[in-house]
């Protein structure tokens, strides 16, 4: 499924102008996203933009001082505000969220076998010998060797690697429509992490399942992902087809984090990290919040918040000086990020 | 698993060793033991032949391996007062003082936990802050105040309770309440930080990502980890039960352990002391191994003992 055709059915998730704000200040400034069925997307930005919490508001598990605003439709079916019931079938059935450090992710406490079964029994109807024997299964397809044994290990006994491949598996046990992996890397080492993408890859190709990628790092986005979405200090303001960005990046942000990539092949080049740090929350500059780092900044930047316009018929860009590239079509409808 | 179970007990031996030896050193620097024991105008024949039979004239270190082997046999001396064996007037105390710390125990766990577990979960709520200011002040005010504040309420003024005394379960109210309210506020300070903690671990929010409903949360993944730390707090609590009462015992006439110590104390009953001294050390010891027993239940982290200690 590439970008442009998956728009035109209707979208497994659509977040509209999500709002999220603690204890009055606000990190998430509206996002529009459309998940659609199997498809592969990436959410990239420095750390601190938002990722995280655009998901783990969208299934409710922010703590409770977190003031959420926005819709986020899952088949139709509103998950802001719902139900606690409805939210725990959602959770790891629909939705299904592993996280960063996978050694802190999984009970110290619990046998992992138990673990990966509870999602089995909540989601799967199993019980007894049957959760064993799935959850063996889901060991061996994460790729985790000996895995009879490992059912009855504790998480303290394996790598991280090995942690991850069980979240990933403990992630499967409800067979959901999205997995987002929020920087399901980074803790790990470069070889571990690319074989944990490579995973990631296999499993959405054998079951069709939708990919949310959440990471700070546009190299392991770009391995992975069909789509691309840049955020900054709580917004989106690029996204595009993973090609057309990496081929070529419209926001100055996004040109920024490029550069800073290591070249692919044996060429030296400098990495040029994007000078200056992500604007706290409760300290945004006027106008467009990436002008204090940005080359291209005029006097108009600071007027107000650029909005992410469409640029070419299927990227869009938040910055006033990007030109259009071409006219966008008439859509009556709204379009999602 | 077997060597963590015979680290931990060779532990608590020496543990208990040591305590002998500090009792042996104490005793020895608290003066001429013949000299205690026989009032100081006695004729210097007599403390000769004190100091023979006892074999005080002996070298110190065989003195000290006859003492720690009259120990292992049990044999803790002869009170001075009656003349009775130490060790059967510690014994005969025992029961009135458990008649207060036990019941105090099920009240510090069955208020203190509950209490601890609701404001963590409520956290920042009106109850969260009741439980709170309640723990501080159950914790800071010291037990003879509580007790005589408890007195001068629910005796004097109301008439309600007896304010001293031993003669029926009435007697036991107040001393009961006074040891456990201090130790139900600091259990639940305790819980409610060790919950909290607990709470905003990663591995909660997984349990949460994967739809298990909150209720299952709390019970299957948070306090199985809380635990870990609140036995430790209870491992103490359990290792006081014979000594946690000193000072509510002599507030309240009661005739437990603890108000036997403060007598030999200040009779220099020293036979007595010792053996008080080294029962309590015995309870510490064994509550102490209790719980790292059960923290190798607890947490598979620490049960193969010296590989958790190397990572
Ligand atoms: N529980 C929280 N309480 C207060 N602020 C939070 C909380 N979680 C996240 N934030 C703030 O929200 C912003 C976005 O965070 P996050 O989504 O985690 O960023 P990232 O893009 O690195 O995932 C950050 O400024 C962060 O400090
Ligand atoms: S709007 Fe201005 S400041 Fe913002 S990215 Fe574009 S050029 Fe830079
Ligand atoms: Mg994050």
């Amino acid at each position: 499924m590439t970008g442009l055709t998956s728009r035109e059915t209707s979208p497994l998730v659509a977040i509209r102008d999500l709002a999220v704000s603690f204890d009055g200040v606000k990190v998430l400034h509206g996002i529009d996203l459309a998940i659609h069925r199997g498809e592969a997307v990436g959410l990239v930005g420095e750390s601190g933009c938002g990722k995280s919490v655009t998901w783990l508001a969208a299934l409710g598990l922010l703590p409770k001082k977190a003031t959420i605003s926005g819709s986020v439709m899952l088949d139709g079916g509103e998950l802001i505000g719902a139900a606690p019931a409805t939210l725990d079938s959602v959770r790891g059935g629909r939705i299904a969220m592993i996280f960063q450090d996978p050694a802190s992710a999984l009970n110290p406490v619990i046998k992992l076998g138990r673990q990966v079964g509870e999602a089995l029994a909540l989601h799967g109807g199993l019980s007894g010998k049957a959760i064993r024997a799935e959850a063996k299964r889901l060991f061996d397809l994460v790729g985790i060797p000996d895995a009879a044994r490992r059912l009855d290990a504790f998480p303290h006994e394996l790598s991280g690697g090995q942690n991850q491949r069980v979240m990933i598996a403990m992630a499967l046990a409800g067979k959901p429509d999205i997995l987002v992996a929020d920087e399901p890397t980074t803790a790990l080492d470069a070889t571990i992490q690319a074989q944990i993408l490579e995973l990631l890859t296999r499993i959405r190709r054998e079951t069709n399942m939708a990919l949310v990628l959440i990471s700070h790092d546009l190299g392991v986005i770009s391995e992975t992902c069909d789509r691309v979405c840049v955020m900054y200090a709580g917004r989106i303001i690029e996204t595009a087809a993973s090609e057309a960005l990496f081929a070529q990046p419209l926001h100055p942000y996004t040109q920024g984090l490029l550069a800073a990539l290591p070249p692919l092949e044996g060429v030296r080049r400098r990495l040029v990290p994007v000078e200056g740090n992500v604007p706290e929350p409760w300290n945004l500059p006027p106008g467009c919040s990436f002008a204090p780092r940005c080359p291209r900044r005029v006097e108009a930047c600071a007027m107000r918040v650029p909005l992410l316009a469409p640029k070419t018929a299927d990227r869009r860009a938040a910055c006033i000086m990007t030109p259009s590239l071409a006219q966008p079509q008439h859509r009556p409808e709204p379009v999602y990020a | 698993m077997l060597r963590f179970l015979l680290v931990r007990l060779f532990r608590a031996a020496l543990t208990v060793a040591l305590v002998v030896t500090f009792a042996f050193v104490v005793l020895r620097m608290s003066g001429d033991p013949a000299l205690i024991i026989m009032s100081v105008d006695a004729p210097p024949e007599a403390i000769a032949a004190f100091r023979k039979a006892w074999g005080l004239d002996d070298p110190i270190w065989l003195q000290y391996l006859r003492y720690f082997s009259a120990i292992g046999q049990g044999e803790l001396g002869q009170s001075m007062r009656d003349g009775r064996p130490a060790m059967q007037l510690v014994l005969e105390r025992i029961p009135a003082t458990l008649a207060l710390t036990l019941p105090a125990l099920a009240l510090k766990l069955g208020i203190g936990i509950p209490a601890g577990i609701y404001a963590a979960l409520h956290r920042d709520s009106l109850m969260d802050r009741i439980v709170m200011v309640t723990a501080v002040a159950g914790f800071t005010v010291p037990s003879f105040v509580l007790g005589l504040v408890l007195v001068l309420v629910f005796s004097v003024q109301l008439g309600w309770l007896p304010s001293g005394g031993q003669e029926s379960w009435r007697h036991a109210i107040l001393p009961v309440l006074t040891l456990g309210i201090g130790g139900a506020a600091v259990l639940a300070r305790f819980t409610r930080s060790a919950m909290l903690e607990v709470l905003g671990q990663s591995y909660i929010r997984t349990a949460s990502a994967k739809g298990v409903p909150w209720p299952r949360v709390v019970r299957g993944h948070a306090l199985p980890n809380a635990a870990v730390p609140t036995v430790t707090v209870v491992g103490f609590m359990v290792g006081s039960l014979i000594a946690g009462a000193v000072v509510v015992e002599s507030v309240f006439s009661w005739p437990g352990v603890g108000r036997l110590l403060v007598v030999a104390v200040a009779n220099r009953d020293l036979a007595v002391v010792q053996c008080i001294l080294l029962l309590v050390a015995m309870t510490m010891v064994s509550a102490n191994l209790i719980v790292d027993l059960l923290y190798g239940v607890l947490d598979p982290r620490l049960r193969s003992g010296a590989k958790a200690g190397a990572h």
